[in-house]
């Protein structure tokens, strides 16, 4: 085996990027625009034939590939308690690559049930109870989403005494469903492998026929999967470097990626709550520099951007008006667009690794002070690696990833210190987390040679 | 997994550790599925607990003298949450310095604890009280 071929189907291009085995290198990399009119192929070809310009035609030994196309893999996350059941089962989709689109708690209201109708989810997850425990919500749920006529499949991962009563009520209602183990069988325990299993699997089986990928899946040698599963996978094997994580900017999403126990790094303090995952990712629907900028705005305000990027309110807004009506342009570098753009990207850092760390809270008790930990402790990462093309593309590129970092005014986010940043200038992370399900040596020796690691 | 379940936690910023592992102890070794939340639990964690692992009772415990300023409220917020039929039961040093017991009991119950336990109380009495109330035949 020689040369391997890794693709990844986005929502607006298609990415190759051309490995060799033999001398663990990447021939070249290209990439050609996809649109929703063309047939997924079109981006494909347009793009093998710009890597062939570059290193002429190979007899690829693997082709692999990776898919964020039609929305990525759309799914809702339900539970009983928000810290819970619904923390869980939301960490299981986050982890599988899916795109979140929300996350419900207790028994489903009508409108909540009318929410999850409209967003029409490639894959629901329903947890609650832990086993043992409660019965009553996730069998309310069950029947709620009975109800609806989008026939999306559901996983069940709940409370293994109410799992196939939930199974039979949703199989009544026509939606297919997959029992598997409680994403926490157990008070406090997270198991969230076996619903990431599941919804891989069902990504592979129904998921990529039905966002049109079937002709994509024809000439590709391994199963496509989730383009964020990919990425996991290419940080949890970079986590041998040191305590890592990714951040990934995108025009609708932001993804973060921890790979590190997360324990307390300061004196005196006390874990709360559920023990996340060595390997975690969180999505960010609200965050990105393109389609989610009214939200991203919304979080970040529009003064705060403008005094960031050192320019006035007004042409601030300018800009993202421009960039609202047409999500594909580009700013000139050294325009004020470009340095509204590298701040757009900077706060998508900032809050979304906000979000993903853990926090400290501070108890004074008759023995002094305590601190009382929930989520991860971050300050010990070694390695923050930037990705996505507003990140990589910018000459800022360090500075945008420097958001991410603890500051003296918010002490109680436990954001990391001292990281390494590193830019993945060539954008091959996801083609790597391919590329390490067939040789894992190879994408490790490649990521740290790229990454100077 | 037909053991009762009960939520135990000391509440507040209380870090006395020694008497939460001797009821978690005698609790299981009764037969009970015992859900030890450990030191320095808030009500919101009891309540969720509860929530999740449909508990019979959660059993709080106070041993810094902070008691009735912790324990306040928790019975409303269990009967918020939809935990009507959940018991509450309280022990340990409950109040600073010496009071009458009597009317430390009184107190706690005001505030809807079913049953009240100052340190004093063994254990066995207090298991075999709560296990009545809750229909739970020990296990020896
Ligand atoms: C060891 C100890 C400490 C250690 C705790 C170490 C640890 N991590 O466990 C340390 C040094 C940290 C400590 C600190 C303090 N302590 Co201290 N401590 C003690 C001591 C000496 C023993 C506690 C113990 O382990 N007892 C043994 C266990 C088995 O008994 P228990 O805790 O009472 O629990 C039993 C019963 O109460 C009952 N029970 C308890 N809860 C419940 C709940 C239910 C539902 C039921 C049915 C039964 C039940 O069952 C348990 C098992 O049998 C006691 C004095 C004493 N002799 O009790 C003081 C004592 C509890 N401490 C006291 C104080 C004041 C403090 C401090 C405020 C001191 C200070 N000024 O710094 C701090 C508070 C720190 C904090 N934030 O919590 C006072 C409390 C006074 C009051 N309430 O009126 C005591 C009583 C000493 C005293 N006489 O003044 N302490």
């Amino acid at each position: 085996m020689r040369y391997i071929l890794c693709a990844d189907f986005g929502s607006t291009y298609s990415k190759l990027t051309a490995v060799d085995l033999q001398t663990r290198e990447i021939l070249a990399t290209s990439k050609a625009y996809t649109t929703i009119e063309t047939h997924i192929l079109d981006g494909y070809n347009n793009a093998l034939a710009e890597l062939e310009a570059k290193i002429g035609k190979l007899e690829y030994d693997r082709r692999l590939a990776a898919s964020s196309a039609a929305g990525g893999l759309k799914m809702i996350a339900v539970g009983l308690v928000p810290s819970l059941t619904s923390n869980a089962a939301k960490m299981a989709a986050s982890s599988a690559g899916a795109k979140l689109m929300a996350t419900y708690s207790y028994e489903l209201s009508g409108a909540e049930a009318a929410a999850i109708e409209a967003a029409k989810p490639d894959i629901l997850l329903l947890s609650g109870g832990i086993d043992g425990g409660n019965k009553d919500v996730i069998l309310h749920n069950a029947k709620v989403l009975a109800g609806l006529a989008h026939d999306m499949p559901v996983i069940v991962a709940g409370n293994k005494s109410a799992a196939e009563q939930a199974r039979d009520t949703l199989e009544a209602g026509g939606k297919p469903v997959i029992v598997v183990e409680n994403v926490m069988p157990r008070f406090g325990e997270l198991n969230i492998m076996p619903a990431k299993s599941a919804i891989r699997d069902l990504f592979i089986s129904r998921i990529v026929s039905a966002k049109g990928l079937d002709d994509a899946q024809a000439i590709m040698s391994a199963e496509i999967v989730p383009t964020p599963l990919a990425v996991f996978e290419a940080c949890e094997l970079l986590a041998c470097k040191g305590e890592l994580m990714a951040v990934d900017v995108g025009g609708a999403t932001t993804d973060v990626y921890s790979m590190t126990d997360g324990t307390p790094t300061g004196a005196n303090t006390i874990e709360k709550g559920l023990k996340e995952p060595f390997a975690k990712r969180s999505v960010e629907g609200d965050l990105g520099v393109r389609y989610s900028v009214p939200s991203l705005v919304g979080e970040a305000g529009l003064e705060a951007l403008a005094a960031n990027a050192g320019l006035d309110p007004a042409e601030v807004s300018g800009w993202l008006d421009a960039v609202c009506r047409d999500t594909s342009v580009v700013a000139e570098r050294g325009t004020p667009g470009a340095a509204v753009d590298d701040e757009l990207a900077a706060s998508c850092v900032g809050i979304s690794v906000a979000r993903h760390a853990g926090r400290l809270e501070s108890v004074y008790t008759v023995l002094g002070e305590m601190m009382i930990q929930t989520g991860k402790d971050l300050g010990g990462v070694q390695i923050l690696i930037g990705t996505g093309g507003s990140v990589i593309n910018s000459p800022g590129a360090e500075n945008i990833l420097r958001r991410a970092l603890a500051t003296a005014e918010d002490p109680f986010a436990l954001l990391p210190r001292n990281p390494r940043l590193v830019i993945d200038t060539g954008n091959i992370l996801t083609a790597m987390g391919l590329l390490s399900g067939i040789n894992r040596d190879a994408a490790l020796a490649i990521m740290s040679r790229e990454f100077g690691l | 997994m037909a053991n009762t379940t009960v939520v135990l936690g000391v509440i507040g910023a209380d870090v006395h550790a020694v008497g939460n592992k001797i009821i978690d102890f005698a609790f299981a070794n009764a037969g009970y599925n015992v859900i030890n939340l450990g030191v320095m639990v808030s009500q919101e964690e009891f309540i969720e607990a509860a929530l999740e692992s449909d508990a019979k009772a959660i059993l709080v415990s106070s041993l810094y003298g902070h008691g009735e300023i912790d324990c306040r409220g928790l019975r409303a917020k269990c009967d918020e949450a939809g935990l009507k039929d959940v018991r509450v039961y309280v022990g340990g040093n409950l109040v600073i310095g010496k009071v009458d017991t009597g009317m430390v009991v009184e107190t706690f119950k005001n505030m809807g604890f079913d049953r009240v336990f100052p340190s004093n109380v063994p254990i066995e009495t207090a298991l075999r009280e709560i296990s009545e109330d809750l229909g739970h035949t020990i296990k020896s």
